[in-house]
């Protein structure tokens, strides 16, 4: 019964503050390898940073689309608009600026537009990777 | 804005090779292991971009 509160403030002293990883994670979403920068991690950094950039440029060459967070005629479509939302904006900066410039294109039939719409998507995602990266070497768990 | 009008295999290609250099960043401890993970990655994604392209050509006779 004794160790129960022993573990419990051990658990607390591991935990790491807030401080050490917010700043870092969302500078990272902001912009893809500035948390890794952050951490003074700047060669995985500029690799991110190149890997993601480039990624979400081609999908703009390619005219893909961004999904719109809007109820669809069916379940399935309505989740793919919102998770397509949601990978469109994890993408950070890049998303917000092309978005506030007025990039809209529509959905349309092609395989290169397809690619686009996937390269876009797989920037988000890849960014979210390296967030949570971020997290970890933030909170000590990895170096 | 320029258009960019690239083939299946460029695109796949250029898809690969940046996933591939985040999943091995992200996913590995050492810089060996990231090195050697995101090539394994990207070995995969090539066996299986020509493994499926073969297939869905000899599909359709």
């Amino acid at each position: 019964m004794a160790a129960q509160p022993q573990s419990a403030s051990s658990a607390n002293e591991a935990s790491p503050a807030i401080n050490a990883w917010l700043l870092p994670v969302l500078a990272a979403w902001l912009i893809p390898g500035a948390g890794h920068f952050l951490l003074k991690k700047t060669g995985r950094g500029a690799l991110i940073f190149a890997s993601v950039f480039l990624m979400f440029l081609f999908g703009i060459f390619m005219r893909g689309m961004m999904f719109t967070p809007e109820k669809g005629a069916d379940y399935l479509s309505s989740l793919i608009n919102y998770g397509g939302f949601i990978c469109n904006l994890a993408a950070g900066a890049m998303y917000l600026l092309t978005t506030m410039f007025g990039y809209a294109q529509p959905d349309m039939p092609g395989d290169v537009h397809d690619y686009g719409t996937k390269f876009l998507v797989t920037a988000g995602l890849l960014n979210i990777l390296a967030m949570v990266d971020t997290w970890e070497i933030g909170t000590g768990k990895k170096d | 804005m320029p258009k960019l009008n690239l083939s299946h295999f460029e695109a796949a290609f250029l898809f690969s090779l940046f996933v591939s250099v985040v999943m091995g960043i992200t996913t590995k401890k050492t810089n060996p292991d990231r090195l050697h993970y995101g090539a394994y990655c990207f070995g995969c994604f090539m066996l299986a971009l020509f493994a499926i392209g073969w297939a869905m050509k000899l599909g359709h006779g």
